[in-house]
Parts: structure tokens; C-alpha cells; sequence
């Protein structure tokens, strides 16, 4: 196929939905808003679908100059689409998963106020994700990147009367900020050491020169490294994002599950050229992600609000993600990006269905029993748990069995103990993810106990199943999050493991280990045997003896608060990082340099011109003799001047 | 007889110093604006003698111009000072300070 795709279009045609609702969709009423953004999403998807179906004939990688953006010298920037297989991949879950959480925010928002608001944002959403995913260089891609956090915010805030949700969308925004840091620093030295920021042009000279290892290559990774773990929340910058679950449950399924954080996992695969010459930062990745899913994952242990148990698992699945990038297998990376992005997607979405099914809640506590009442959504989310925790043959499973295996026979020296510590983060995810299916659909419901608690606006009454709006996203997730997994396959199990071969272009070739297929087949039986020990402890504590838990919570009553507590990091991050800054802002900034020297300076200035200004108001004294002596005093100076002579002549005589 | 250009001149600038002075020392506005006019005037013979001197037409008629325009400020100026002694009952400068009528 010769002709231009118009990959142009992709990004384009949300953005043209943004500016439709955004603008006058306060006026329009609610179908309308309705129909526009769900065109504007549904076309990209079908160009996308139009486009991998026609995948095979297209000359890789394809690249589209739509017009040049910045010239500077030798350098030059330009608005330039690319796409490759991975671009492709990320594209179809991108426009896939954001069209059906479209149409489920049809049916979730519906009773809202600030609908189109709602719809624009999304939009806007869609346009930078879709800016990101395509761009042809960092810093279109740096547009993109600050585009979704734009949105990301907007989202987080969209309850803007809500104080919680206004601060968490700023702290979301604060913390990202640190991450782009990261990322320009990045871009800088890609500039300063390439002249480019073109992807195929910066790979190209790595690749023109393999005596480059570590050095400023390991500085521009590890800058990129800062920028993604403020994207794709992990440690250190991880905060933001249990607090970004204020926003509204399908923001937190599109933004903060699905696509935005998973742009981090994206950037690295996408750059792996500069990590795969620095082990130094492909260890710091491991490291990272590897703390990152444990860590998330023990906090997610004991959280209640059930939107908070996704968003820690959310955090310690990226740090899945990261581990297989830190292990040199990208392709494992963005199998399980594509996975997750379908199992999460519908574990949110699921979890808003109960939550709209109870009017509003969000505490597990006083859930309960809820399997009979909401029969679609107790299936849908069955699934996604299932494919979280790894089950056979789930998608999960595959992907992150993958990864485990990967990290496994990495040549890496730390590559058992990530193993290690991957395969006890599955079992504990297996365990949060039952704790959470059996507290909020079996046993007695306990909503009637609570009631008579304050937080009692009348749950408890009229539990109801969503409508068709909401659960045929659901379904389809659902069946996704089955079968999403089948086109990873390893051969070990008779599959061809299609996806890391249709990545091989942009990833390399995978890894094959020595020991060959039994080690795989080994190693999917423990964690498959991990994963079922997780089961049975959260059978055992929230199914069989539900008092069991409390009790276990008051034995070991320290560690359960340090976990309640998320290890205080929040307040760690408040007193380390957050309060200097601001007595430095508010003393030293905003006191000494504002006030002295911005405000004293313009004071300075005001009063100086005053001064001098009542000087010469003298002069104005409205007396016209004085002004005619003044005319005469001058016109005799020009006489004289004439006389003597002006300029040069005046001065050097 | 020809009388020298340089009487013309010295007669000019004693009747151009006289306005001058005049002009800074005299307080009621009537006198004021005729030191004006003689000053004007000491420009006009100027103009008139070396217009005689090098035989050009163009001093002759800068000198019209001049009369012209001395003649419209005429017209204003006397209309101020009408204005002015109506609002004040005064002509004299000094007290006529307040850049306002």
C-alpha cells in the first residue's frame, strides 16, 4: 500500500470532538454531546482497525511528515507520525479500550452533572494519548506525555466542588512534574549528544556505534527512567496515584489503569535502543519495578475502599511491566501492558458498576453479598480477577508468566531474586484480588449494619444491575480478558507466542533459555501453585471464618498499621520534600525575593519617579512669564551654540 | 544711495531684543501680544532686506505668510484674552497661573 495512511487523523479527529463539546456542548443537549464523542473516538478506532488489517502489506516502519515545527540550525523538529508494530499494538488498545470506556461513561456519568465537561476531557485525553503513542520524536511525544497529564488532572478534579478530589488531581499534576523533569533533562542531552530528537535517526547512531556503552547514554536513560516512573507511578513517584481513584471510576479505567500509565512502560520500549547499552539503568528499571509490585501489592493487602485495592494493584502490575524492561524483554513488557490494560480496564469498570449498583459506595466493609443482586457484573468481574492473579488460561497468565520466566533466565546476577520477588508479588495479588471478590460478593451483605452509620445515604435499598449501556463494555472486556492472553502463547505450551514474534522488528528477538521448554513449564507451575495459595488464604480469612481477619489485624497490630498507613510514605514525602518547600516558598521566596526584591523594586521605581517628578513639576508652574523665560533662556543657548559651533567642534576645542 | 544690509540687520535684531525684552517684562497680556507682534515684525525685515539684497522673490513672500499667520493669531489671541478677561476681571499674567480658564 503506497498511499498515505493520514496517520494525522488519528489524533486529529478527538481533538476536533474536544473542541466541539468543549466548546458548545453546555448548549447541546446530552445525545448530541453523546454522538460527538463517541465519533470522534469510534473513527480513529476503525482507521486503526482499517490499518492493522491492511498491517501486512505496509513497508515498515511507516513515517509521515505532516510539517516541520521547529528549525533551529542544524536541529529541527518536526510534527512526524510513525508506526511500527509496537505503535500499532499500543494504538489498538488505546482507541479499543478508550471506545468501550466511552460508551460505559454514557450509562456511569449519565445522571452527572457536567456531562459534556466530562466527554470533552476524555477527548482530550484520547488526542494527547494518540499524540504520544504515534510521534516520531521525543519531543512530540514530550507533547503527548504532558498532554495526558493535562487531562489526567482535568479528570482527577472533574468533582471540582470536591476539596479531596481538587488536591488530588494537583498532587497528580505536582508529581508528574517531577517525572517530565526527567524527561527534558533527557531530551537536552539527546540534543547535546545526537543534534536530533528523532527516533530513527538518535537509534540509527547508536547503533552506527557500538563502542558507545554506559556513559551518557546510562544519564540519558536514567533521566528517562525518572520521567517514566512519574507517568507510570512507580517508586519513588508512585504517590499520585491511589489518590487520583477521586476521579470518576471510568477516568480511573481509561487514564490510571488502561493507557496514561502504562506511557512509561511505552517510552522504554520504544528508547530500548539507549537502555540495551546501558545495564546500569536496565538493572535500575528491574530494581524499580521489582520494589514497586511488592511494595504496591502490600499495601494493596489491606486496603477498603475498593477503587484504592485496583489502583495498588495497578502500580505493582506496571511494576511487572517494568521488570520485564528492566530484564531486556520488551515484548513481555508490553504482552502484559496489553493484558492489563484489557483485565484492569474491567476490573474498574466492574468495580463502578457495584459502586453505581450501591449508589456511591466504595467501602468494602459494607459490601458484601452482592453476587446474586448484580449476577453480569459478579461474572465480568470474576473473569478479571481470574486473568489478574494468573489463572490458567486467563491472560494474565500468560503475560506474567512470561515475565517471571524471562526475569528467571535473565543473564542479569539479580534475575532470581527479582524472580523471587515477582513470584511472591503474584501470590499476594492473588490474595488482594480474592480478598476484594469475596468481600464484595459473598457472604451477608453488611451494607444494613452500616446503615445505621453516618455515612448512610441509602445504600443498602435498591441495589440494581447497570444497564446495557455499561455491562456490554463489560462483557466484551471481559471476553477480551480471557482470550486476550492466547496471542502470547509460549511455545512451551504448544503456542507460537505470536506477539514477542510480531515485535521482534522493533524489540529484537527474545530471550531462549538454555534449559529450554521444561524450565518454562516448571516455573508456570509454581506460580500457578503461588497464585493458588493466595486463593486459599483469602478463602480461608474472608470466606470461611471472615472473623479471622481482625484477628489476625490486632495480633500483628504494627505491621497491619504501617500497611493501613502505606508506610507513612505520603507523610514522609509531606515532611521531607513538601514542607521545606514550602517555608522556603513562603519565607525565603515568597518573603525576602517578593516581597523585597519584586515588590520593594517596583515600590523603588514608583517612588524614584515620583520624586523626581515632583522636582520638575515646579517647572510647570503655569505662570506664562517664567515659560517665556525659559524660551528665551533656551533660544539664547541655541544662539550661542550656533556661535560656538555644535558637536565635535564643541566638545574638542 | 544704497543703504548697507547690515543697518537693516542691527535695526531688526534691536526691534526683535526689544520685543523680547517686552515680552518678559511687561505683565498685562495686551502688551505681551504686541511685543509679539514686534518681534514677528523685526523677523518680516529680515526677510524683506535680504530678499532686496539677493534679489529673491521668496523672502517677499515668507514675509506675506508671516502677516498672515500674525493676522489669524491675531484673532485668536485677542479672542482669549477677552475669555479670559470676562472669567477674571484681570489681564495681568500673574495672576492668570491656573492653566485653565
Amino acid at each position: 500500500m503506497t498511499s498515505s495512511l493520514h496517520l494525522w487523523l488519528i489524533p486529529l479527529v478527538p481533538f476536533a470532538g474536544f473542541l466541539v463539546n468543549g466548546l458548545l456542548g453546555r448548549r447541546f443537549p446530552k445525545a448530541l454531546v453523546t454522538t460527538v464523542a463517541l465519533i470522534a473516538t469510534l473513527i480513529p478506532f476503525v482507521q486503526v482497525a482499517n490499518i492493522a488489517l491492511h498491517f501486512s502489506s505496509l513497508t515498515l516502519p511507516y513515517t509521515e511528515q505532516v510539517a516541520t515545527w521547529i528549525t533551529a540550525g542544524n536541529f529541527h523538529a518536526d510534527f512526524a507520525f510513525a508506526l511500527d508494530q509496537l505503535t500499532l499494538i499500543m494504538l489498538l488498545v488505546v482507541t479499543g479500550v478508550g471506545f468501550l470506556i466511552h460508551i460505559y461513561s454514557v450509562g456511569y456519568m449519565a445522571e452527572e452533572e457536567g456531562y459534556w465537561r466530562f466527554f470533552a476531557y476524555l477527548n482530550l485525553f484520547m488526542f494527547f494519548m494518540l499524540t504520544l503513542v504515534l510521534a516520531e520524536n521525543f519531543l512530540l511525544m514530550f507533547v503527548g506525555w504532558e498532554g495526558v497529564g493535562l487531562a489526567s488532572y482535568l479528570l482527577i478534579g472533574f468533582y471540582l466542588t470536591k476539596d479531596s478530589a481538587a488536591n488530588a488531581g494537583k498532587k497528580a499534576f505536582v508529581v508528574n512534574r517531577i517525572g517530565d523533569f526527567g524527561f527534558l533533562l533527557a531530551m537536552f542531552l539527546l540534543i547535546a549528544h545526537f543534534g536530533t530528537l528523532s527516533f530513527s535517526e538518535v537509534f540509527n547512531q547508536v547503533a552506527q556505534h557500538p563502542e558507545w556503552q554506559g556513559g551518557f547514554l546510562t544519564a540519558i536513560a536514567l533521566f528517562l527512567i525518572l520521567g517514566a516512573t512519574g507517568k507510570s507511578a512507580q517508586i519513588p513517584l508512585y504517590v499520585w496515584l491511589p489518590d487520583a481513584m477521586e476521579g470518576p471510576t471510568p477516568v480511573s479505567a481509561l487514564i490510571h489503569a488502561a493507557t496514561m500509565v502504562t506511557a512509561g512502560v511505552y517510552m522504554v520500549v520504544r528508547t530500548h535502543a539507549i537502555f540495551d547499552r546501558s545495564p546500569f539503568a536496565l538493572s535500575t528499571i528491574a530494581v524499580i519495578g521489582t520494589a514497586t509490585a511488592l511494595f504496591a501489592a502490600t499495601i494493596g493487602l489491606v486496603q477498603t475502599d475498593i477503587k484504592r485495592v485496583l489502583a495498588y494493584s495497578t502500580v505493582s502490575q506496571l511494576g511487572y511491566m517494568f521488570l520485564a524492561c528492566g530484564v531486556a524483554a520488551y515484548s513481555s513488557g508490553i504482552f502484559h501492558l496489553l493484558t492489563h490494560a484489557f483485565f484492569k480496564a474491567l476490573l474498574f469498570l466492574s468495580a463502578g458498576s457495584v459502586i453505581h449498583a450501591l449508589g456511591g459506595e466504595q467501602d468494602m466493609r459494607v459490601m458484601g453479598g452482592l453476587r446474586k443482586k448484580i449476577p453480569i457484573t459478579f461474572w465480568t468481574m470474576t473473569m478479571a480477577v481470574l486473568a489478574i492473579c494468573g489463572v490458567f488460561p486467563f491472560a494474565g497468565f500468560f503475560s506474567k508468566d512470561e515475565i517471571l520466566y524471562q526475569a528467571f533466565i535473565s543473564p542479569n546476577g539479580l534475575g532470581k531474586i527479582l524472580w523471587f520477588v515477582g513470584l511472591l508479588t503474584a501470590g499476594l495479588t492473588s490474595f488482594y484480588m480474592f480478598r476484594l471478590w469475596y468481600l464484595t460478593f459473598f457472604g451477608e451483605s453488611r451494607a444494613q449494619a452500616a446503615a445505621h452509620d453516618d455515612h448512610g445515604h441509602g445504600h443498602g435499598h435498591g441495589v440494581h444491575e447497570s444497564s446495557w449501556v455499561m455491562l456490554t463494555p463489560l462483557v466484551i472486556l471481559a471476553i477480551l480478558s480471557v482470550i486476550g492472553g492466547w496471542v502470547g502463547v509460549p511455545e512451551a505450551m504448544g503456542g507460537h507466542a505470536e506477539i514477542a514474534h510480531f515485535l521482534s522488528p522493533v524489540t529484537g528477538a527474545a530471550h531462549e533459555a538454555a534449559e529450554g521448554r521444561s524450565m518454562e513449564l516448571l516455573l508456570a507451575a509454581v506460580s500457578l501453585s503461588v497464585a493458588a495459595i493466595g486463593w486459599f488464604i483469602a478463602h480461608l480469612m474472608y470466606f470461611m471464618k471472615p472473623e479471622l481477619p481482625a484477628q489476625l489485624a490486632s495480633k500483628v497490630r504494627g505491621i497491619y498499621l504501617l500497611l493501613l498507613n502505606k508506610y507513612w510514605v505520603d507523610q514522609l514525602y509531606g515532611a521531607v520534600v513538601v514542607a521545606p518547600i514550602l517555608l522556603i516558598s513562603r519565607y525565603v521566596l515568597k518573603g525576602l525575593f517578593d516581597t523585597g526584591v519584586i515588590t520593594g523594586g517596583g515600590m523603588a521605581i514608583g517612588y524614584s519617579a515620583q520624586g523626581l517628578g515632583a522636582l520638575v513639576q515646579r517647572v510647570q508652574s503655569g505662570n506664562i512669564r517664567s515659560y517665556a523665560g525659559w524660551l528665551a533662556l533656551g533660544a539664547a543657548a541655541l544662539l550661542l551654540l550656533t556661535y560656538v559651533g555644535f558637536g565635535t567642534h564643541l566638545l574638542f576645542r | 544711495m544704497v543703504v548697507p544690509i547690515a543697518y537693516y540687520l542691527v535695526l531688526s535684531a534691536i526691534l526683535f531684543s526689544i520685543g523680547v525684552a517686552a515680552f518678559l517684562i511687561k505683565r498685562n497680556i495686551i502688551s505681551i501680544f504686541m511685543s509679539i507682534e514686534l518681534m514677528l515684525n523685526a523677523v518680516n525685515l529680515t526677510f524683506v532686506a535680504f530678499a532686496h539684497q539677493w534679489h529673491q522673490v521668496s523672502g517677499q513672500i515668507f514675509v506675506f505668510f508671516v502677516m498672515v499667520v500674525a493676522a489669524a493669531e491675531a484673532a485668536v489671541g485677542l479672542a482669549i484674552i477677552i475669555a479670559i478677561f470676562r472669567t477674571r476681571n484681570t489681564l495681568d499674567v500673574d495672576h492668570v497661573d491656573l492653566m485653565k480658564l
